[in-house]
């Protein structure tokens, strides 16, 4: 799917190759980002509710084992099976067997970042299994072969046109017609064919309340309550961070999720999900992978809290300008860069480089995690464990060099004033990264040393 | 088959059955010292008219609002405005004139061609528009999503400020299911161009009664 090789700086050269669908996606993302404002500026207590969130958040990461066995403990209660899974190889096992049992190699799934994180959908194409998406975002991706780029707007990169061509390869609509209103109408006939005909349905999950054993899903489309109606099977996914003490605690989360992700005041439907209807078997999968090891990392363990508005990814200067695949994971953006590493520091090793530390992301998050902090903190681990890039690090091997030796940092400002001056290609071509998008400044006729010298008054 | 846990799997050499007690000696291990959780704070709003700002809010999210008096007023108007309506299904008794009350399906997929689905709800929230519904109120879970349209009846004196008052009615409420539901069903998916009716209902209209 992704580009294996490319890092983040690589792909995201791609996707600016594109300057007019660049400027594009960074407008539309950045209009969502001001919606969030206008919601979140309509409500006086919004610093409150934020602060609120997150220490409900520290308070279930401090005491989450004995959550968990509660949660537990009353979802069997209400007739709910439970299951859990050390990673991700075993929640794809664990749904693979649930159809296995039942006879069925087809199921449709509604927005789950989880089984994205699980690669579930890889995993069914080589087991024969087939996965039908039914958020419309993601059904989009889905047949164009592409991961989502955003955890809440799946195809945020894409133009309506390529949408019309894919639905005319697919679903059969007439070429060239790229209006949403008709195209959103195809999918909605094409995917209530699958809602009627699919006897397991998976779901994500937005939060799982310990006091009463239930999960509530927020979706806008319906499409997790029309699959998880009308399957025999519900099969739901989630994170063991997704825990929230008691019921009462929604009337934050609720009030903050879908406000900070799109600027709505609350999803369309925010289903709360306790015991299976008659005749129906519900699931839960509780899925670890990494995430108890996340959560012994001190700095890092912040991120657990998040409750994946996409909120931080709006705001981005460089998810903006860079679109969601050149992140090349599941969770795209701040929040996914420092989630990431967590998972394969030598896989996601550029991804805490990727920003520009401006702290935006900080300032919208929901539930007040320090997100350009663990940025800044994951640059030092990653680092020092020797996973830095390999030019990064010539270059700080250089600087190190460079800057411990007084003559030869004389010599080698001389040395680069006098290029910049009188051979600037030297600099100013396509080998210098800083070069890229920029003009290279005028150099100074003579270092601050020199100045300094000449200029000194004497001492009285 | 997957990339990110070769490197740091700490359960290859463990069976399955092993997991729970597994994930949570991790967690234990790992989870931070403990942090008191925070008293609930009900933070207050006090609208001039908590039923004009629940109309305005619904309005605002694509549904049609209209204020009656009473059952009567309710069926003139959905026998109006869903003339064409082949199949109406609702809970509430008050309707039998017009609609399929209360019927026990054997399967839910007989539903799908509801064309309106109309229900009560006995909590509304003003600041955000939406309705709570239990399965006490539903023969089927899958109503309120497969009717093409939705028809809710509320009571004036069942709107509430905010979630911090709904939850505070509902933190002890039993069900198998319940949903809040806030407008007709949406997308904006395409180029963040709002569409009505994804795969839910695509129109919701409102009943107040005062």
């Amino acid at each position: 799917m992704h580009n294996e090789s490319k890092d983040h700086a690589g792909l995201a050269e791609d996707f600016n190759k594109d300057e007019r669908r660049v400027e594009w996606h960074d407008e539309t993302l950045w209009w969502v980002r001001q919606k969030r404002d206008k919601a979140a500026n309509g409500i006086a207590e919004w610093e409150q509710l934020r602060e609120a969130a997150s220490q409900i958040k520290n308070n279930v990461l401090s005491n989450l084992a004995a959550y968990l066995l509660q949660f537990e403990e009353k979802a069997i209660a209400n007739g709910v099976i439970v299951h859990w899974a050390a990673d991700a190889n075993e929640h794809n096992q664990i749904v693979h067997s649930i159809l296995k049992k039942h006879g069925l190699n087809k199921i449709i799934k509604s927005k789950s970042m989880l089984t994205e994180e699980c690669h579930l959908n890889e995993y069914f194409k080589h087991q024969g299994v087939e996965v039908i998406d039914t958020d419309l975002g993601e059904r989009i991706v889905q047949l164009a072969g592409e991961a989502p780029s955003h955890i809440v707007l799946p195809c945020i990169h894409k133009k309506k046109e390529e949408i019309g061509e894919l639905f005319h390869e697919h679903l059969g609509t007439p070429k060239g017609n790229a209006d949403p209103q008709f195209l959103t109408n195809a999918a909605r006939l094409h995917l209530r064919d699958k809602f009627l005909t699919r006897k397991v349905a998976l779901t994500g999950v937005n939060f799982a309340i310990a006091e009463t054993g239930e999960f509530v899903v927020c979706t806008n489309e319906g499409n997790a309550d029309m699959g998880a109606h009308l399957a025999d099977v519900h099969i739901a996914c989630m994170g063991i961070e997704k825990i929230i003490p008691q019921r009462k605690h929604l009337g934050y989360f609720l009030r903050l999720l879908a406000r900070s992700a799109t600027g709505q005041p609350i999803t369309t439907y925010s289903s709360h999900f306790k015991q299976p209807r008659k005749g129906q078997e519900l699931h839960i999968v509780l899925v670890d992978n990494g995430r108890s090891r996340q959560l012994g990392r001190a700095d890092f363990r912040n991120s657990l809290k998040c409750i994946r508005c996409g909120a931080c990814m709006n705001t981005c200067p460089v998810y903006r300008r860079s679109g969601g695949h050149s992140y090349h994971t599941a969770i795209a953006g701040p929040i996914g860069s420092i989630l990431a590493p967590n998972l394969d520091m030598t896989k996601y090793a550029d991804l805490p480089f990727a920003s520009t530390l401006c702290g935006s992301c900080t300032n919208v998050c929901p539930v007040k995690i320090d997100i350009h902090e663990q940025l800044y903190k994951w640059r030092q681990v990653l680092v020092k464990e020797g996973h830095a890039p390999a030019v990064k690090k010539m270059g700080m091997q250089g600087m190190t060099f460079t800057l411990s030796n007084p003559s030869i940092y004389h010599i080698a400002g001389k040395a680069g004033r006098w290029m910049m001056k009188n051979i600037p290609f030297v600099v100013s071509n396509k080998m210098n990264p800083w070069f890229k998008q920029r003009e290279m400044p005028e150099p100074p006729a003579n270092s601050f040393t020199e100045w300094y010298k000449k200029n000194r008054k004497p001492t009285p | 088959m997957d990339h990110h846990t070769s490197s740091n799997n700490r359960y290859t050499s463990l069976g399955a059955g092993d997991s729970k007690e597994r994930i949570l000696a991790l967690v234990k291990q790992n989870q931070p010292d403990f942090t008191d959780l925070p008293a609930i704070v009900n933070f207050k709003q006090e609208y001039d008219d908590v039923a004009e700002k629940f109309i305005t809010v619904l309005r605002g999210i694509g549904s049609l609002v209209y204020v009656v008096e009473g059952y009567d007023q309710i069926a003139g108007i959905i026998k109006e405005n869903f003339a064409d309506a082949r199949r109406i299904v609702s809970t509430c008794d008050e309707l039998a004139s017009i609609a399929e009350i209360n019927k026990m399906y054997e399967d839910p997929h007989l539903l799908e061609d509801v064309d309106l689905f109309i229900t009560s709800s006995n909590l509304a929230v003003a600041e955000n528009g939406a309705a709570w519904i239990t399965d006490k109120q539903l023969s089927e879970r899958v109503l309120p999503f497969i009717a093409q349209e939705i028809a809710l009846v509320i009571n004036k004196k069942n709107i509430v400020e905010t979630m911090h008052d709904a939850y505070d009615k509902i933190a002890d409420e039993e069900y198998g299911f319940a949903v809040f539901i806030a407008g007709p069903s949406k997308t904006a998916d395409i180029e963040q161009s709002l569409v009505l009716g994804a795969h839910g209902p695509k129109m919701m209209t409102v009943f107040v009664v005062e």
